[in-house]
């Protein structure tokens, strides 16, 4: 049987809040920072997602269905795309013609939904599966959540939602003697199948790929190739996880990464045994070894692989906690302005920037933080955060005057019956939307913007 | 008069306290000539005449530092230690000096040397050369009394002393004792009880600094002499706002340092909130303590009502005070202390510690140990949810900050230089 090599990149691009002061609460309910949030979009497409695409494209052509890769990219990131740069939406979406592309499902909004107690993380999956069909016509079947935060409580939602695998990381902490190359299971349901990330071969493209001081640079695509052998002659599956950005971004063009990666394939085909499949493709194809016990979340982030880089210090639990108390309401208003800009508070950058926590070295987020310190970044997010709540209130409030009319209406025997039907049938139309038609909803919400 | 900032670029109230006070003076016919190391330019000039200590060039004989020292001898520099003073301003020129690569000590010393005007890394060294210019100054100017506002002056003014044979007034606006608590930076500590021995007169800002004065540098209690702070609100501007919160805003506005006793106020908000949730706390400005107390208040869970607005400047302390519903001054040591005097101004119930200096004159104000954090809670809870209380502090206290006049400051000062020159 042959080895199978599995690449998945992600893709996602928060939307960054502006500079928002404690004098605008109350006044201001735009967030976000247009001009940051283009650019940044503009320059990483430029750099990475186009010339990136292009290549995959150009490798699929040449190999055709021999050459397979996966991508996961967030909602904000797409919604971002939609707005300014369309056209790198139209090239994900040839890619996704091929055929040897697959789309994972993830938190619509990059969210840390699921460590939290309420229902939002399966809101967010649902919404972005929606979102991915509608888009490139695939109905996802394996879920990678927000930076592979993974446990065995989340793995067990992710199967209760039908999904047939998920990547984390090969924590070393998880994993102890047992190998990251075979396909794994959830503990508490087996029928999720888990793949987990190689890191030392992953992190060499996206970490030490243009580091001069590492004794084995220049990496090129023979020594790749053989590494990727030896690693696997007594296992099954390498899977290489990591950032889209690493190519032209992280890692820029100069470092020949285009060139690395144009003639990779070439080496894998002609010196090893791998063949190249998507995450769905290599679960049906190995049988798992064992369940994997994770009871404590881990992720791919810092040398820790833990959560702390988003929830490990007192800001950042603060933050995360209020954020969440506010969701069973927002749930119950179901308003699509509130839903929009609820999701979009939700992405977890923004609570990456109040870590406290040194930086290290093997840090996959190396990425600057728009703030110059975590207590700055913690007092833009609150502010926001406590206008949002108070919109939040308001609007329930004055939810519950109005229906304080009606149930006053329906007791009183003056009025018409027929108004109170009406304003009744409402009532029980929006609960209906809230149920279900996410879809549309979001529609309506982009058409707007 | 030696000071070391002037409006419009301040960092502190000293600045302000200067400005009222020239006022003052000049509408009693006194003239000022202010000394300043950087003048910015933009001065209100209608009062005072301005001097650019970066513009003034040294006398030959001064030119170099080790002759200076042999002229002037009274008093001997150390390193470059810099003092705990202002921390935000302190923070802002390293990060400064850090991003732009600039290093003040490097600047060349000649003729004219380029004072920073800020209270930076090299402080003790611009203090050195602030006194060497000012006795140039002082041999080329003709004036009859010398007037030197806190530590960073009182050098300047020494030496203006030797060269002129004037008298000379220092005016302690703060000591070491109320920036740093007893871990006091002994060579700031020098400098001040030199300046005190040195003057003929000390003016202090309120009885309590007269107090520390007295008992602790040692001064002849004859020489001190408390003039209260006044304020002066013809510079202020008129803000339209229009809130956005429709909650109530408790405010506490100030460095946050040790001496301005932030904790008590968010220990305070904390009980506050759990009895009367309508209410939001703001605490605005910047210090060595911001990043312990955003951390503080993050832990009690209360940072969706308690908000930081980063250090205000020109308008927007202004747009602050009419936010507010209530002001909150909890100092732990404040020799005097004008924001509360401006938020009365603008009609916001205050409460103040007693340890501060302003205490000895309001009595429109509420006034606790600002260690009490439960009468603080209290207080706040009461100014917030009986409205009479708060009608009647916001009412008669603008009477009362209406009749805190530099002008009659000034009086006081103008006595005290008669004292000092023998007039009366």
């Amino acid at each position: 049987m042959k080895k199978t090599l599995c690449f998945y990149f992600q893709i996602h691009q928060p939307v960054r809040l502006r500079r928002y002061r404690f004098f605008d609460i109350g006044k201001r309910h735009d967030y976000f920072d247009e001009y940051v949030n283009r650019s940044t979009i503009r320059r990483v497409a430029e750099k990475c997602y186009l010339p990136m695409n292009r290549l995959v494209m150009e490798m699929i052509k040449r190999y055709g269905t021999n050459f397979k890769v996966s991508f996961s990219i967030s909602g904000s990131a797409l919604e971002q795309f939609a707005l300014h740069a369309p056209e790198v939406i139209d090239s994900f979406k040839e890619l996704a013609k091929t055929g040897s592309v697959e789309f994972l499902a993830e938190t619509y909004a990059h969210s840390l939904a699921s460590l939290s107690n309420t229902d939002e993380f399966e809101t967010q999956v649902r919404r972005h599966a929606v979102r991915i069909e509608e888009l490139f016509g695939q109905k996802p079947v394996t879920l990678r959540n927000s930076s592979l935060i993974y446990s065995d409580q989340i793995g067990e939602r992710v199967a209760a939602m039908g999904f047939e695998s998920m990547l984390t990381d090969g924590a070393k902490h998880v994993l102890g003697w047992k190998s990251p190359n075979f396909v794994y299971t959830n503990a508490i349901n087996p029928r999720l199948k888990l793949l987990l990330k190689n890191s030392r071969l992953s992190d060499d493209l996206t970490l030490r790929f243009s580091d001069h001081g590492w004794h084995e640079w220049p990496i090129t695509a023979d020594k790749y190739a053989r590494w990727l052998k030896d690693s696997a002659k007594d296992s099954e599956i390498v899977n290489l996880f990591m950032n889209y950005e690493t190519f032209g971004e992280n890692q820029p063009a100069e470092t020949g990464i285009f060139e690395f990666m144009r003639s990779l394939p070439e080496f894998i085909f002609s010196t090893t045994d791998f063949e190249f499949l998507t995450p769905s493709e290599a679960v049906k194809k190995h049988q798992p070894v064992a369940p994997l016990h994770v009871p404590y979340p881990i992720s791919w982030a810092d040398e820790e692989k833990d959560i702390t880089g988003w929830l490990g210090n007192e800001l950042q639990n603060e933050a995360f906690e209020e954020l969440f108390k506010i969701q069973p309401k927002v749930k119950a208003l179901n308003d699509p302005a509130l839903n929009e800009d609820y999701s979009r508070l939700q992405a977890s950058d923004h609570f990456y920037y109040m870590r406290t926590k040194l930086f290290s070295d093997n840090d996959y987020h190396r990425y600057v933080s728009p703030y110059e310190t975590p207590y700055e970044a913690f007092i833009n997010y609150m502010n926001v955060l406590s206008d949002f709540i108070a919109r939040v209130e308001d609007m329930e409030k004055m939810r519950n005057i109005a229906e304080d009319k009606i149930t006053k209406e329906t007791e009183s025997p003056e009025k018409p019956k027929k108004a109170v039907r009406g304003s009744r049938a409402k009532s029980a139309e929006s609960a209906a939307k809230t149920t279900g038609k996410v879809s549309t909803k979001e529609k309506k919400v982009k058409s707007k913007h | 008069m030696f000071g070391w900032e002037f409006p419009p670029h301040i960092a502190g109230g000293l600045g302000t306290a200067s400005y009222g006070l020239t006022k003052g003076l000049a509408k009693h016919g006194v003239k000022v000539m202010f000394v300043m190391p950087k003048a910015g330019g933009d001065e209100d000039q209608s009062v005072v005449k301005i001097i650019n200590a970066s513009d003034v060039e040294m006398m030959s004989e001064y030119s170099t530092l080790d002759e200076y020292w042999q002229n002037v001898n009274f008093m001997e520099i150390g390193s470059n230690l810099v003092p705990y003073l202002d921390p935000e301003t302190f923070e802002r020129t390293v990060t400064e000096t850090i991003k732009t690569g600039e290093h003040t000590e490097h600047i060349a010393f000649r003729n004219k040397f380029q004072f920073s005007g800020k209270y930076g890394t090299n402080l003790m060294e611009e203090v050195a050369r602030y006194a060497m210019v000012a006795g140039t100054i002082a041999a080329q100017q003709d004036f009859d009394i010398i007037h030197a506002h806190d530590w960073l002056t009182y050098s300047a003014g020494i030496v203006a002393k030797k060269v002129s044979g004037k008298p000379l007034v220092i005016h302690v606006h703060a000591t070491e004792f109320d920036r740093s608590g007893e871990h006091v930076n002994q060579q700031v500590y020098d400098i001040e009880r030199r300046g005190m021995e040195a003057a003929d007169r000390v003016i202090t800002v309120s009885n309590l600094t007269r107090n520390i004065v007295i008992n602790r540098y040692g001064i002849n209690p004859d020489k001190v002499v408390t003039v209260h702070n006044a304020v002066d609100f013809q510079t202020r501007e008129d803000v339209e706002v229009e809130r956005g919160v429709k909650e109530k805003v408790v405010t506490f506005l100030g460095r946050i340092t040790f001496q301005k006793g932030p904790e008590y106020f968010i220990e305070a908000a904390n009980k506050v909130l759990k009895r009367y949730p309508n209410v939001r706390f703001v605490m605005a400005g910047s210090g060595d303590l911001f990043n312990r107390s955003i951390r503080r208040v993050a832990q009690l869970k209360i940072a969706t009502k308690f908000h930081f607005t980063g250090f205000l400047r020109g308008d927007d302390v202004q747009k602050m005070f009419l936010y507010s519903d209530v002001y909150v001054m909890p100092s732990v040591s404040e020799p005097f202390g004008i924001s509360p005097l401006e938020a009365m101004r603008a009609g916001v119930p205050t409460i103040i510690s007693k340890q501060s200096g302003v205490a000895e004159v309001l009595k429109h104000s509420i006034k606790v140990d600002y260690w009490d954090v439960d009468a603080l809670a209290d207080a706040i809870y009461g100014l917030l949810s009986y409205p009479g209380l708060g009608k009647m502090a916001g009412e008669e206290g603008l009477e009362e900050v209406n009749q805190l006049k530099w002008e009659n400051a000034a009086l006081k000062v103008e006595d005290v230089y008669k004292d000092a020159l023998g007039i009366i």
